[in-house]
């Protein structure tokens, strides 16, 4: 026993998000149109078991159980610095687990990176950046390929693919324009359509919605729920805020003192669930309009960097 | 007509032609990258590390293209290996290492002048170069080592622009974006050391960075930004070099004029442009914080 195991219950807590997508009535993965992406026998996309991290000595979270059913819309919540995107480099296979393990679309993490698209956490891009939105979405498509894009049929696919990953996100009216010079919800937009562009079984998405105001965060969100159902890709998204997303979550991953819980919103996002998780009292209310806050959460780098020295 | 033919007879103006066009295409084409990537700053140490270089072998009594190959390669890895974020993203500022590295070769370039005894014709050969008097043997020198140059640029091309514009995209999708940084900056330090031997330390700044800042200025295609950016270098010096040919002037104030009054309209016309089209209501326009 080490001192990391006193959090009271902490294995009872992390649920797995049920193996059966009837479970919960967002998940659309019966749909047929969906089932053949996942090549048949996949039940999660995402599958991690006692999965820990740490950076020198320090824990930054472990007994970390984690299932994603293929086809539906995961947010990653939790306070800053618990580690939400790491659990993103963790999946993408660019950060290593000190014990544990994780497979992603039924494989250990980062062999799949070709299904993966990533959006990473970023502020914008440079104002002065002179290249079309619609160069970067072709980015996401062939990128990395040496070598110069020639004319021929090949391009031609390309391209096609690059517009259809535009339509996907509505941004036709302004791809074609400098991407240092569209809005933070059209940049939004078009990254991602770069990460679509090469029809993704996984979307791994790092605050996409941080420096958009609430309208567009709703917007963004509701098109990444849309572009989930009808293409049955899985979607992890890590957010600071539940509540302009809340409406088209199917699950939750909250993040916090070291330790994760995943399962549906109604479930996870209580004052019962998110106590355990803490290790101390929090309450969660919801406001006279419907948004939850949650009200009492230390703040993580100091509980948690104590608990784990020595 | 008959003043082209007339010029065309004479084998130096040929050369100087020649040679001027394959420094136009390389320029261009590596510069359009580092105008992109915001090593700008990083381009014009390099290309001064070519002075020290070639006064240093001048002064052990070797070619000046050991001192341009050895000072610009050696600079190149300098810059690259010893900031670990240099050209990684494009977020960041240039690092203090290449203002370092350019205080400390511009001295050097001055004691071996100095230890030299050395005339000023040759320093000033050394920071302005000559178009005039390139031989065959130079001509196919150039057009090989730059010829490799646009070939690797080539070959790097994509994943180079795509760890330009989106670092950590990149490294997930498997580009070494590292190695492509610290790649670029040698590729760029072999041929600024080739085409410094004919532009001088000096001049081929000028032509790395203004067309394809300018090329940049009116396109936001890549493709055709390089094409536009190659067809302003290679309009640019040819006009210098018959320009040169006609007045008592030198080839390189002609070059930098030229380039300058093209990224000036450029920019102007983009302004003008802006100004009138404006049609974007101003609540989209406005990226909250």
């Amino acid at each position: 026993m080490t001192s990391d195991r006193e959090l009271p219950g902490s294995e009872a807590i992390a649920v797995g998000m049920g193996v059966d997508p009837g479970v919960h009535p967002g998940a659309h993965v019966d749909e047929p149109t969906a089932l053949p992406k996942f090549r048949g026998a996949l039940q999660q996309a995402v599958r991690a078991r006692d999965a820990e991290v740490r950076f020198g000595n320090r824990i930054l979270w472990d007994h970390v159980d984690l299932d994603v059913v293929p086809g539906t819309f995961a947010a990653v919540l939790g306070p800053n610095g618990a580690g939400k995107s790491t659990l993103l480099k963790v999946l993408l296979g660019l950060q290593p687990l000190a014990a544990g393990r994780v497979e992603v679309l039924g494989a250990p993490a980062g062999r799949e990176r070709r299904c993966i698209g990533y959006v990473p956490q970023r502020k914008s891009f440079d104002r002065t950046l002179r290249l079309r939105g619609i160069d970067v979405v072709r980015l996401g498509l062939d990128g990395g390929r040496w070598g110069v894009p020639v004319p021929g049929r090949a391009n031609r696919e390309a391209r096609a693919s690059v517009e259809e990953a535009v339509r996907l996100v509505s941004a036709e009216g302004f791809a074609q324009r400098p991407i240092g010079d569209l809005s933070g919800g059209e940049q939004q937009r078009l990254v991602v359509a770069q990460a679509l562009v090469r029809g993704p079984d996984l979307l791994l998405l790092d605050e996409p919605l941080d420096n958009l105001d609430l309208a567009n965060q709703g917007a963004v969100a509701k098109l990444i729920q849309r572009i989930s159902r009808e293409r049955g890709v899985t979607v992890v998204m890590v957010a600071h805020d539940v509540n302009p997303i809340l409406p088209y979550l199917d699950q939750v991953v909250y993040v916090a003192a070291g330790h994760a819980v995943a399962g549906v919103p109604s479930e996870v996002i209580t004052t019962e669930t998110l106590s355990s998780l803490y290790g101390a009292r929090v309450e969660v209310l919801r406001a006279s309009d419907g948004r939850l806050v949650v009200v009492g959460a230390p703040e993580p780098p100091a509980v948690h960097s104590d608990r784990h020295a020595q | 007509m008959s003043s082209v033919r007339q010029l065309l007879s004479y084998p130096f103006m040929v050369n100087a032609l020649r040679a001027g066009t394959i420094v136009a295409v390389v320029s261009a084409t590596m510069g359009w990258f580092m105008v992109l990537r915001r090593q700008t700053f990083a381009g014009h140490t390099l290309s001064l590390v070519g002075f020290p270089g070639a006064a240093g072998a001048i002064l052990l009594g070797l070619s000046p293209a050991f001192g341009y190959f050895g000072f610009c390669g050696l600079a190149a890895l300098v810059i690259g290996s010893a900031d670990p974020q240099a050209g990684t993203s494009l977020y960041r500022q240039e690092s203090a290492i290449i203002g370092t590295v350019q205080a400390m070769a511009i001295a050097i370039g001055f004691l071996f002048v100095g230890l030299y005894h050395g005339n000023l014709n040759g320093l000033t050969g050394l920071l302005f170069g000559s178009f005039l008097g390139i031989t065959n043997a130079q001509v196919v020198a150039l057009l090989v080592v730059a010829g490799c140059a646009v070939v690797v640029l080539g070959a790097i091309a994509r994943p180079l622009l795509f760890a330009t514009v989106d670092p950590e995209v990149a490294a997930a999708a498997g580009v070494p974006v590292r190695t492509l940084a610290v790649g670029f900056l040698l590729l760029l330090g072999v041929a600024v050391a080739e085409t410094a031997q004919i532009t001088g330390a000096l001049l081929v700044f000028a032509l790395l960075v203004l067309p394809p800042a300018t090329a940049q200025v009116m396109t936001g295609r890549p493709a055709l930004g390089v094409v536009l950016s190659v067809a302003l270098a290679v309009g640019v010096t040819w006009a210098a070099v018959i320009a040169a040919y006609y007045t008592p002037y030198p080839t390189g104030a002609f070059i930098t004029t030229l380039s300058f009054a093209a990224y000036a309209l450029a920019r102007g016309a983009r302004l003008i442009s802006e100004r009138t089209r404006s049609t974007r209501p101003l609540a989209a326009a406005q990226i909250p914080a």
